[in-house]
């Protein structure tokens, strides 16, 4: 267009095409099509009483039974909570809780019972969740070189994760950055009526991030040697990829409030069954007002044990088919015939349509009342 | 006068024409001519304020350009040959008298040696000695290879839009704000760079090319005394070039000589001005013996500036120590084809970049729409909306450092300390005074799509889309003219919904201009053969043995036939012979004779430049007068088949301020006589009036019946000249004809000492037929509420039949009529009409609106006025008055209106309302209107191009103004108000997403959602269907929209965007954007899900509701539609897996693990179904209890209550269109 425009004044470089215009002459009138005439075949929906009646009913059919599934499937979950940073710091060290864990001699066990409320079928999920703990930073989650922990070549790659990249001048630490470095460090161990239970602890992180993103040939190196150690320590001789709980602490957290998986136990845990935990409480979230939770779960189809969805769908469901009902009743009383000219603007008048309306519900209702013509004003479409 | 008229008249009224010519002389000056119209684009009446300040030439303003397009008609025909046969004298010339008919103070002003430029001829070396000139290569291409870049990217950067953007991206390149990776910060930017650099390209190439094909045509230029052909770019100011028959001018040259022996050339500047007709353009006398043989001449050329006027040229010439002058006939302007003339030589003035072609060759002015203003407020509280959240975040950001300052140190996410290093220095920190700062900026950063800066290029796709559809429609293609619809302006194609005021140009716009010679009044008798028995007879004469026949037929009346045959037998025959002969001699028209299939047949074909004289020249051609050769120093009649000859002996042009031109010719028998032609007003003061008072009464009564009948007239005169008084008329003729300063004055001096004492011959009725569909368009026009103002140049009666018979005015208005002479009259008439107007709408018992915004009453009222009226109203404190007025009348018809009067008129209505304005018109003198209103249409008629030129839309005829108002604009308006309102809708969901996430991490920006992801979302992910829903969606069909045309009060109630909408919008946007966000978060609460799964969770959510919503509001369902809509969510789902794929970015298999559990899709359902809960209940709630027309006429069209609705209508008034409540 804009091409055209500026050249169709150009003198003679139209005189040159004129030759060649003037034999299309005819041909210059626009070609007729559908689409240029834009007549595509169309559909045109319009919402009708019926159509909108229909659609919240469907949907709180669906809905309500939806949320009835995922109550019942949350309810069906069994999940022990047990915070334990308060617990675990021995009552001398109440009102200096740093101290404690910084100090590196004093004794980090503590002993938690918990009781079984419900059978939980294996397998049952040992996660731990940490509070108030921003692994969502964005000076956090920036702290890593994805390249370096994928491939040996790229050790150095380390520019990203100051100020924990290199120790000394020029070693780089492997994995480098703040999130590796803080790396949370209780374990637990568990028995039932003093039998040990065994917690597995292959498979817990992504299959994915083991073979593809953490490198099989990547080793720890220079790793929590610096002045201030962060968290856990990581076996020099194991390469990345085999060290789960870096991989399942690298795939940070969305919310300041997390769960990590920590392992499984593979045998079913019986109702009232006594569990002693021994909890050796090593990560240091006192320094910023962090909470840590030991958490047992076993999962249902829709994870772990969460009401919200639930709860949603029933509360959605229901909302539509409350709309539902009261548009019925709204079209009982107050029916508009569709594409009724007379409620033009232009044909109107200046006559509110709402009187109007309401004027002729009021003949409606009186015609219900005295059951005149009622049958006619029945829900249609 | 006026204020003693009775106000209200129930029928049109011929106001007594004699109080016309005894008003003021000032007056008489701004009142346009209305008896011969043709000649000159309809009224030109010059503007005695005007000529006064028209000084320098340079004055660019639209009123220039009218004022010099009156000369346009003009100057083709400025020379005439005074050849006196008789005498024996040589052939005197004198040339450029056009150049006269400019204002005074152009012809008075010598041309001072600064402004000049001096062409030295035949001495291109030492013309481009001091100056260069411009070679005569041009370059319509803007960029070469190496500019494109800086130039295009500086061009691209003009758009404020794309420096927000550059500022983001260079902010986020600073280390401390890097939100997004570089190379992705930089992502939108770039591809919109690269959209709009591509298309320039392409567009620029088109124009390299077409420019190469341009500078390499060979002509032929003289290098040596020898013509040689010479490439186009090549040439130089000051060399001669030689054209032939049939070549395109490659530069703007003065005429030296031709091969006519007059040294006349025939041109067609079709190219130019698109006018088809030939033109005439002449060489001086002095220069015209030299050039053919001996090719050694020179001489100086002195002449203006290059400048824009094609109409305009002003030079002086010395040769031989003779000094000429030049003016607009003496130039041939490049572009222009040589015709009918074998060769002609001139001198290159002007070249390349210079010609007057180049010069003219921008394109249309660039308007902003009203829609987009509205916008850019609707922008300013999203950027406010946007800074309120940037503040949020930073102050959030501030306390939480405050509060964490003693733990920043050893804080795990944190780590302000850096212990690799000794001494323990801060990492990364700045204080929290700058870290604030960066947490602001980093806000903007992630924020930015709150300022939707897709949507400007959206918009402009959405508009090329638009555009192409009405270009394609066949229902706006001209079969007549072959033209098509033309969008020249790209960024108001949705104002054309909203327009309020049409006004319209009548001459061509609203009629063909196609003259017809209906009626004629001769000595007192009247020929209009009772309206019944008119047939057309196809007249001819055998001239050696060949047919000779003029190529219009006209309608005859028998009566007039015979007599006319009869010859000077009779009185009654020679009172005739003499009317026909004055018709075919009084004119500018040259006669061609064209070979027809049939070599015995040939038919004549009339050129001229005035459809008025062509039409009295093929009637008097029908009546046995039949002009066959035209020479500049003779005429040939063939007078009932018997050849006679005629000597032109002077011709004195029509100008505005006589409104009537003259013509003396030397007859066979030895006689000399003046024939005049002209508008009656002017016509009856130089009539002799003691002769024949019963016959001027006669004519008189027959002029206004004519003109009540809406036909064009025009009075014709003769006198014989004695020959005493033609030696007298002579000398002074040429001494005025070759006077250098003020020859215009001159020249009318003589003319009126020549024209007066006239014995009346009679006069003529030429109907101008409306145009196919006029009054249908109007009607539909009126319907729809659109308030329409014709704006005439035509008598007062002329006028208003036409406005009967186009529909404009129906019997059931009442009319106003304002002609008032002084500006106190003028204002007492108004406040009676106010008074009165106001009483018609309480009447009819509504209680109109103070503003004056409606005409709802039973009555609606048109008001007339005229032009004399106007000259008071139009810039005094009266314009409030009248448009108080006008703004209570459907119809207003301004009548003998000058050109600047045309863009007073709409610049009043501008000033005063905020409603949309369009003007049409075909001709220069609609140039001023069509740009100072909102949006231009210009009509490529009859014309030329100059009002298409100057226009934003251009089409072959007025009809068509209904489906692309009623039609397009209706849709474009609607297309384009939901897209804005989506697009702030879908870009202010992301944000706010983004803005809730950031409440979650401590206040510091992470983005859970993916980069990539984030800066794909506007361009791809939701891009495609706003845009196709914005080209293809269509609310109503073209039918209903055509049937009923007030729909189209949509627009007008601005029920496709306003504040209210926006708000609500708003609301709705809060709302979803609480729902994607919460619905997820509360549903991972306490899991261990991870930043990059929730972060496509959201993102999938947010494409799908904000497509879902589209989609609910799609209102046609085409294969488009669904292709754009559901392949934008499928694109969607495809770009977050292959970004998921990549194992360099952390959300690696992110999709997939999260995919696999069946909450990630039960939020999904959930998201889209409560985010769109509410909208979807409102909108039914809307729909079904508080129909808008448009609603009812869906569901009309829907559901085939058309027929139904028909009646109803057509019962109703369809006038009224009450504000809605």
């Amino acid at each position: 267009m804009a091409a055209k425009g500026a050249t169709s004044s150009g003198g003679a470089k139209d005189g040159t095409s004129d030759s060649s215009s003037s034999s299309k002459k005819n041909s210059k009138k626009p070609k007729y099509s559908r689409f240029t005439q834009q007549e595509l075949p169309a559909c045109k929906p319009i919402l009708t009483p019926g159509w909108v009646i229909t659609t919240f009913i469907v949907v709180g059919i669906i809905f309500i039974p939806i949320g009835f599934a995922s109550l019942f499937a949350s309810e069906w979950v069994v999940e022990i909570v047990d915070r334990y940073d308060e617990d675990c710091v021995p009552h001398n060290y109440t009102y200096n809780k740093l101290a404690y864990i910084q100090n590196s001699e004093t004794n980090k066990t503590c002993m938690k019972r918990l009781i079984v409320p419900k059978q939980m079928k294996s397998p049952v999920y040992i996660y731990y969740q940490l509070d108030n703990f921003y692994q969502n930073h964005r000076r956090y989650v920036k702290s890593r070189s994805d390249k370096q922990l994928r491939s040996r070549a790229s050790e150095r790659d380390t520019s990203s994760c100051k100020p924990e990249a290199v120790r000394g001048n020029n070693y780089p630490i492997v994995p480098c950055g703040l999130i590796a470095w803080s790396l949370f460090n209780d374990t637990y161990g568990f028995s039932v009526k003093n039998k040990a239970l065994e917690v597995s602890k292959k498979n817990i992180a992504w299959k994915s991030d083991r073979e593809h993103k953490f490198g099989s040939d990547v080793y720890p190196k220079n790793f929590q040697s610096g002045g201030l150690i962060g968290g856990a320590k990581l076996n020099a001789s194991i390469p990345l990829s085999e060290q789960e709980d870096l991989i399942v602490w690298m795939r940070t957290a969305a919310l300041p409030t997390f769960r990590k998986l920590y392992g499984k136990i593979e045998t079913d845990l019986e109702a009232n069954d006594e569990i002693t935990v021994v909890i050796q409480n090593n990560y240091n979230i006192y320094s910023f007002g962090g909470k840590k939770s030991l958490v047992l779960s076993t999962t249902s189809w829709i994870g772990g044990k969460n009401d919200f969805l639930g709860v949603a769908y029933l509360t959605v469901g229901g909302l539509c088919l409350f709309l539902a009902i009261s548009f019925i009743f709204l079209y009982v009383i107050m029916p508009r015939p569709l594409g009724d000219p007379s409620y033009l603007s232009w044909n109107r008048g200046q006559v509110n349509i709402w009187s109007k309306t309401v004027r002729h519900s009021f003949v409606l209702m009186k015609e219900i009342i005295f059951g005149k013509k009622a049958g006619n004003h029945m829900l249609a479409s | 006068m006026a204020s003693e008229r009775p106000l209200l008249i129930p029928s049109p009224r011929i106001p007594n024409s004699r109080d016309i010519y005894t008003a003021p002389v000032l007056l008489d000056l701004a009142k346009p001519n209305s008896g011969r119209p043709g000649s000159f684009s309809e009224m030109e009446s010059k503007n005695p304020f005007e000529s006064s300040s028209n000084v320098e030439p340079n004055f660019n303003s639209s009123s220039q350009r009218s004022v010099f397009s009156i000369q346009s008609k003009s100057d083709g025909n400025s020379i005439r040959e005074v050849s006196f046969g008789a005498l024996g004298s040589k052939p005197v010339r004198y040339g450029s008298r056009g150049a006269d008919s400019e204002p005074l103070s152009m012809s008075q002003k010598e041309i001072s040696d600064e402004d000049a430029r001096l062409i030295y001829i035949n001495d291109p070396a030492k013309t481009n000695e001091r100056y260069e000139f411009a070679g005569n290569s041009i370059r319509t291409a803007k960029y070469s290879i190496i500019t494109f870049l800086p130039r295009n990217l500086f061009e691209q950067f003009h758009r404020v839009a794309y420096i927000y953007f550059l500022v983001i991206a260079v902010l986020n390149q600073l280390p401390q704000l890097a939100v997004f990776g570089r190379g992705v910060s930089i992502l939108p930017l770039a591809f919109v760079l690269l959209v709009t650099a591509v298309k320039d390209a392409y567009e620029d190439y088109r124009r390299h090319r077409s420019d190469r094909i341009e500078n390499n045509m060979l002509a032929s230029v003289l290098v040596n005394d020898q013509f040689q052909p010479k490439k186009w770019k090549d040439l130089q100011v000051g060399e001669i070039i030689r054209i032939q028959a049939n070549e395109t001018l490659p530069c703007d040259m003065v005429l030296l000589s031709t091969s006519d022996p007059t040294g006349v050339a025939y041109v067609q500047t079709i190219n130019l001005d698109g006018e088809s007709n030939l033109k005439t353009r002449y060489a001086k006398q002095e220069t015209l013996l030299k050039m053919p043989d001996e090719g050694k001449v020179s001489g100086l050329i002195k002449c203006e500036k290059p400048n824009r006027n094609i109409y305009g040229f002003h030079a002086n010439m010395e040769i031989d120590g003779k000094k000429l002058s030049l003016g607009p006939s003496n130039i041939v302007l490049r572009g222009c084809q040589l015709k009918n003339t074998n060769w002609a030589i001139g001198v290159i003035v002007y070249a390349g970049r210079d010609t007057k072609a180049m010069l003219n060759n921008s394109g249309a002015p660039s308007k902003r729409s009203r829609l987009e203003t509205h916008m850019n407020s609707e922008i300013i509280i999203l950027s406010m909306f946007l800074v309120a959240l940037c503040v949020v975040v930073s102050v959030c950001a501030l306390i939480w450092l405050l509060n964490h300052r003693e733990e920043l140190d050893y804080l795990p996410y944190y780590r302000k300390q850096d212990f690799s290093k000794p001494g323990g220095k801060d990492y990364n920190y700045y204080g929290w005074g700058m870290e604030t700062l960066f947490a602001f900026l980093m806000s903007v950063i992630v924020f930015q799509i709150m300022i939707p800066i897709s949507l400007y290029i959206s918009m402009e796709l959405v508009r090329v889309g638009q555009a192409y559809f009405m270009i394609r429609d066949t229902q706006m293609y001209d079969e007549a003219s072959h033209s098509r619809f033309q969008c020249r302006a790209l960024n108001i194609n949705e104002d054309l919904g909203q327009v309020k005021y049409v006004f319209s140009d009548k001459t061509g716009t609203l009629t063909e201009n196609k003259m017809e010679f209906q009626c004629a009044s001769i000595w007192g008798e009247d020929y209009s053969g009772g309206n019944s028995k008119l047939e057309q007879v196809g007249y001819s004469i055998q001239v050696e043995g060949k047919v000779l026949r003029p190529k219009m037929k006209v309608k005859t009346d028998p009566e007039l036939l015979q007599i006319s045959k009869c010859g000077n037998d009779t009185k009654e025959g020679k009172h005739v012979g003499d009317f026909f002969l004055a018709l075919a001699a009084c004119n500018t028209i040259v006669p061609l004779v064209v070979d027809t299939s049939d070599p015995t047949v040939k038919i004549i074909d009339y050129q001229g430049e005035s459809p008025d004289e062509q039409a009295l020249v093929y009637a008097a051609a029908t009546y046995g007068f039949m002009l066959i050769e035209r020479t500049s120093g003779h005429i040939v009649i063939d007078i009932q088949g018997e050849k006679q000859r005629f000597d032109v002996l002077g011709l004195h042009e029509f100008d505005s301020d006589r409104k009537r031109m003259s013509v003396i010719l030397g007859c066979p028998d030895k006689t000399v006589r003046v024939f005049v032609k002209g508008a009656d007003s002017t016509m009856f003061s130089v009539v002799d009036k003691s002769l024949n008072t019963s016959i001027i009464r006669a004519t008189e009564a027959h002029l206004q019946t004519y003109s009540s009948l809406g036909l064009r007239t025009l009075v014709v005169g003769m006198r014989e000249l004695c020959a005493s008084e033609f030696e007298q008329w002579h000398s002074s003729f040429e001494d005025a004809s070759t006077a250098l300063i003020g020859r215009a004055a001159l020249l009318r001096k003589v003319a009126s000492s020549v024209e007066n004492n006239l014995c009346i011959l009679g006069a003529s009725g030429i109907e101008d037929k409306l145009q196919q569909g006029v009054p249908e368009a109007i009607e539909s026009l009126r319907t729809s509420g659109i308030k329409v103002w014709v704006l005439t140049g035509d008598k007062q009666e002329t006028a208003i039949s036409i406005g009967y018979s186009s529909k404009l005015l129906t019997s059931k208005m009442t009319q106003i009529i304002i002609n008032s002479s002084s500006k106190e009259s003028c204002r007492r008439s108004l406040e009676d009409a106010i008074v009165m107007s106001k009483k018609l709408v309480t009447i009819a018992g509504v209680a109109g609106d103070v503003g004056g915004s409606s005409e709802a009453g039973s009555t609606p009222v048109a008001l007339i006025i005229d032009g004399t009226s106007l000259v008071y109203v139009l810039d005094s404190e009266l314009e409030e008055q009248l448009f108080q007025l006008a703004s209570r009348c459907s119809v207003v018809l301004c009548c003998r209106v000058a050109p600047f009067q045309k863009a007073g008129i709409v610049d009043l209505v501008k000033n005063r309302t905020s409603d949309m304005t369009l003007a049409i018109g075909d001709g220069a003198n609609d140039v001023s209107m069509i740009q100072m209103a909102d949006v231009g249409v210009g009509i490529s008629g009859q014309e030329g191009r100059q009002a298409v030129m100057a226009s934003d839309f251009a089409m072959g005829q007025f009809r068509f103004v209904v489906p692309l108002i009623l039609v397009h604009g209706h849709w474009n308006y609607q297309r384009m108000g939901y897209m804005i309102l989506y697009n702030f809708y879908r870009n202010a969901v992301m944000v706010l997403v983004l803005f809730w996430y950031v409440l979650f991490t401590s206040f510091t920006l992470t983005t859970a959602i993916n980069e990539w992801s984030s800066m794909l979302y506007s361009i791809v992910y939701t891009s495609v269907p706003t845009i196709v829903v914005g080209i293809l969606d269509k609310d109503l069909s073209r039918r209903t929209l055509l049937q009923y045309p007030q729909l189209y009060g949509a627009g007008h109630r601005q029920e496709c965007y306003n504040a209210k909408l926006f708000w609500l919008t708003m609301l709705d946007t809060l709302w979803q954007s609480v729902a994607v966000f919460f619905i997820p978060l509360f549903a991972y609460w306490h899991s261990s899900i991870d930043i990059s799964s929730l972060g496509d969770l959201w993102i999938l959510g947010v494409v799908i509701l904000v497509n879902v919503n589209l989609a609910m509001d799609v209102i046609r369902w085409t294969w488009i539609t669904h292709a754009a809509i559901w392949g934008s969510i499928i694109a969607t789902f495809i770009c977050v897996v292959i970004i998921d794929a990549l194992p360099s970015l952390i959300g690696y298999w992110a999709i997939f693990d999260v995919a696999s559990s069946v909450t990630f899709w039960l939020c999904l359902l959930a998201i889209v179904i409560a985010g769109l809960i509410p909208r979807f209940v409102a909108k039914y709630l809307y729909q079904y209890y508080k129909p808008s027309d448009i609603q009812i006429a869906r569901e009309a069209e829907k559901f085939g209550n058309l027929r139904e609705f028909g009646v109803v209508q057509i019962e109703m008034n369809p006038i009224l269109d009450p504000p809605r409540r």
